[in-house]
């Protein structure tokens, strides 16, 4: 495995595998009373936050502690072009303190990339603008996996606001990765631009109608959709959206039995996810928040533990 | 001292080698074996001579920034550049939208010495897009302005636009359009072109279609004013289509496109590298091409550098929040022999029409760009057409490192550069 973790390209799918593996068995842990594992005692990880996010953040920090790791959380929200402060400056300040990884979110898209480049330890991409957030990718596949078994050959389909989604680009990258046929859906103005010679080069199909892709969907991972962007005229209203390319009641019908549906939260109910949909029996979605901690520790495990540690956890 | 030069064996614009003697500021002869008595000599041999450069897109940055570049490192980063005149764009802090700003550069640029420093003037006041700049004042004082620009920004309003370009008419000035309606492509955030690489790298796009939409817009506005406007740094095939046809229809327009835009493409942006972050932003291999095209046929009137330095810390931010701009007055010979002469799109005397004849003449500058014959103005660059250069950042004598070409080899070299018969660059190094 790569020394930093910035997208999923930096994962062979044997990569994939070993961090699912490790997941799994961090899964059980959850489940214990006394919760600790000895992997990261001694060292510290910094979740460095550009970007308020209270579940990714939480995310982390459960996990860096479930691992015995100190784990501080640092929120620079504004403190960098507001304060005249370059990035460098301010990743070079915080690590200076002496720190074994570094767990960033930052609003701008590289910002991670442009980090890794900087500093020796490991970096963690905890959502980088519009660009990625591999972890939130792996865990998604992950809670796939245990619901769907292999993704080999499984049809997904995403749908939503696909310009402006980190999931969805790293999303996208992690299913066709483990196998899965991928769909991603959304009207003509929140497609990425050139996504026709990208889907191509990358292996996914894309369409603007939802209710002709959801009958042949073995999941499918809606993504949120932010209000905001009804003023920059990416659609008219909410009603027609939900109209459009919601995850209503009436579309629930059109999946097949069983198939998950996966969201990365916050949902907002009513727009693009029917509260039926959201709490229906095949909803995945508080797995993926159970799944997003195993990931995580899986995740630090795999690039912060030293061959000492490794012994120590297996041989709990 | 002398204030003789005989440059010994030059080609002139690539052609038969000759000597040429400068005196009094002046070309004083021009032919073989000339005399050198009291004269310095320069040998020459293998060296091509050509009409000294002019930049008509050079951010200098004073006054108000002045740890990125002042006035004095910039005019030496031309002469090393082989420039004798460089245009020095007005989005400075103050603006340089009064005679008297104007002036302040004009001076500041005498006072350094290494080039002309010819201020242009903003058609805007503060570059805010609205009122009209005291236009006639700057063209007026003595520093002449004839060029006008709200570089940076666009003159994004028709009515304004429309009444700069009638305005200038009366003193025989132009409008150099920023062209970028920020409507498609918001200032600050656009910042990647729309495309491919936009889409899967999350950048905020920079369609090719707001430029090409305020060029087209420009062309019928200076049809209809009868007026000259010029396209400042062109970056996509559908604005060289434009101006092709324009230039059919005998609009009087003009436009330049900058050094990176022939060679650099968007694939320099997959690892979020600020240093390759620019305004217009890099384009695909196949708007590459048709600016190399259009600079070949004469669509293309000039290459001007958009030689734009920034301090170190104003590149260190996340790829969007980091500023636009990289170095081009030192290397801009190079790659234009790089892309143009090696690849036979260019004869040196085209390359002398794009760095010096043009420019010249789209700015007004009637001391440069001048063939090269006997009384005319000693303004001369020597190049050595085949060295192989590996650009380094840190032999720049620009106060900024943000060179996008550092660590490339590029082909051809300025060997020395004579301003009004003084050399300001001899071998390579600032005299
Ligand atoms: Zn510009």
């Amino acid at each position: 495995m790569k020394k930093h973790l910035l997208s999923i390209d930096d994962l062979t799918v044997d990569d994939v595998h070993a961090l699912f593996e490790t997941a799994a068995e961090m899964h059980d842990v959850q489940r214990r009373d006394v919760k600790k594992l000895p992997a990261l005692r001694g060292k510290t990880v910094i979740n460095l936050f550009f970007e308020d996010s209270t579940r990714t953040r939480s995310s982390f920090e459960i996990a860096g502690k479930w691992l015995s790791a100190d784990v501080i959380n640092l929120s620079a929200k504004g403190s960098s072009t507001s304060k005249g402060e370059s990035l460098r400056d301010t990743v070079l300040t915080v690590t200076a303190m002496g720190i074994d990884g570094l767990v960033m979110r930052h609003s701008a898209s590289g910002a991670a990339h442009q980090v890794a480049g900087w500093l020796d330890i490991p970096v963690i991409n905890a959502g980088d603008g519009t660009h990625e957030h591999p972890t939130q990718a792996l865990l998604d596949a992950y809670t796939l996996t245990r619901r769907l078994g292999s993704l080999e050959g499984r049809h997904i389909a995403i749908v939503g606001d696909l310009t402006h989604s980190r999931v969805f680009r790293s999303g996208v990258k992690c299913l066709t990765k483990l196998g899965a046929e991928v769909t991603v859906v959304a009207p003509p103005t929140l497609m990425p631009s050139g996504i026709t010679a990208w889907s191509k080069d990358a292996g996914f199909a894309t369409s603007y109608d939802v209710d002709a892709v959801l009958p042949t969907a073995d999941a499918v991972m809606m993504l949120r959709v932010q209000k905001e962007r009804m003023s920059g005229g990416y659609f008219p209203t909410a009603r027609e959206y939900t109209v459009g390319y919601g995850l209503t009641r009436s579309r629930l019908a059109l999946l097949k039995e069983g198939a998950p549906i996966l969201h990365p939260g916050p949902m907002n109910r009513g727009l693009e996810i029917a509260p039926e949909a959201a709490d229906a029996a095949s909803s995945a979605v508080l797995d993926q928040v159970s799944a997003g901690v195993a990931i995580r520790m899986s995740v630090l495990y795999h690039l912060l533990a030293g061959p000492s540690a490794a012994a120590a956890t297996t041989g709990e | 001292m002398s204030d003789k030069t005989l440059i010994r064996g030059a080609r002139i614009l690539g052609g038969e080698p000759a000597d040429l003697l400068l005196a009094d500021g002046a070309i004083a002869g021009l032919g073989t074996d000339l005399d050198a008595t009291g004269a310095v000599v320069v040998e020459a041999a293998g060296l091509v001579a050509l009409p000294g450069f002019v930049d008509l897109h050079t951010h200098l940055r004073q006054p108000g920034r002045e740890d990125a570049e002042t006035i004095l490192t910039g005019s030496q980063a031309a002469a090393v550049g082989g420039y004798t005149a460089v245009l020095a764009m007005a989005n400075t802090n103050p603006v340089t939208d009064t005679a008297e700003a104007a002036e302040r550069v004009l001076d500041l640029g005498v006072a350094a010495g290494y080039v002309d420093v010819q201020p242009v003037g903003a058609v805007t006041k503060d570059l805010e897009g609205h009122e009209l700049a005291e236009l006639g004042l700057m063209a007026r004082s003595r520093a002449r302005v004839r060029v006008f620009s709200d570089d940076g920004k666009c003159v994004h309003d028709a009515r304004v636009m429309r009444r700069a370009l009638e305005y200038v008419k009366a003193f025989g000035g132009v409008v150099s359009q920023h062209a970028q309606d920020p409507s498609l492509a918001p200032y600050g955030s656009a910042c990647c072109h729309e495309g491919e690489i936009s889409g899967q790298l999350g950048l905020p796009g920079w369609p090719g279609i707001a430029e090409e939409v305020i060029v087209a817009r420009d062309v019928m506005l200076a049809r209809h004013t009868g007026s000259r406007v010029h396209v400042a740094h062109v970056s996509t095939a559908g604005s060289v289509e434009v101006v092709r046809w324009a230039k059919s229809q005998g609009i009087d327009v003009t436009c330049e496109v900058t050094p990176h835009h022939l060679i650099l493409t968007t694939d320099e942006l997959l690892g979020y590298d600020p240093t390759y972050k620019v305004n217009p932003p890099l384009r695909p291999a196949e708007d590459v091409q048709a600016l190399r095209a259009a600079l070949a046929d004469g669509t293309i009137d000039a290459v001007a550098t958009d030689h734009a330095p920034h301090a170190k810390h104003d590149k260190e931010h996340a790829f969007v929040d980091a500023a636009f701009g990289m170095l081009g007055l030192e290397t801009a010979l190079s790659v234009v022999v790089t892309t143009m002469v090696e690849t036979g799109l260019l004869d040196w005397a085209g390359v002398a029409r794009v760095l010096s004849t043009n420019p010249a003449r789209i700015a007004g500058l009637d001391g440069h760009g001048h063939e090269i014959a006997v009384g005319a103005p000693a303004n001369i660059t020597l190049v050595d057409p085949s060295a192989k250069v590996t650009v380094d950042r840190d032999a720049s004598v620009s106060l900024s490192r943000n060179n996008p070409w550092h660590g490339r080899e590029l082909t051809g070299a300025v060997h020395a550069t004579f301003l009004r018969g003084k050399a300001t660059v001899m071998e390579g190094k600032l005299q």
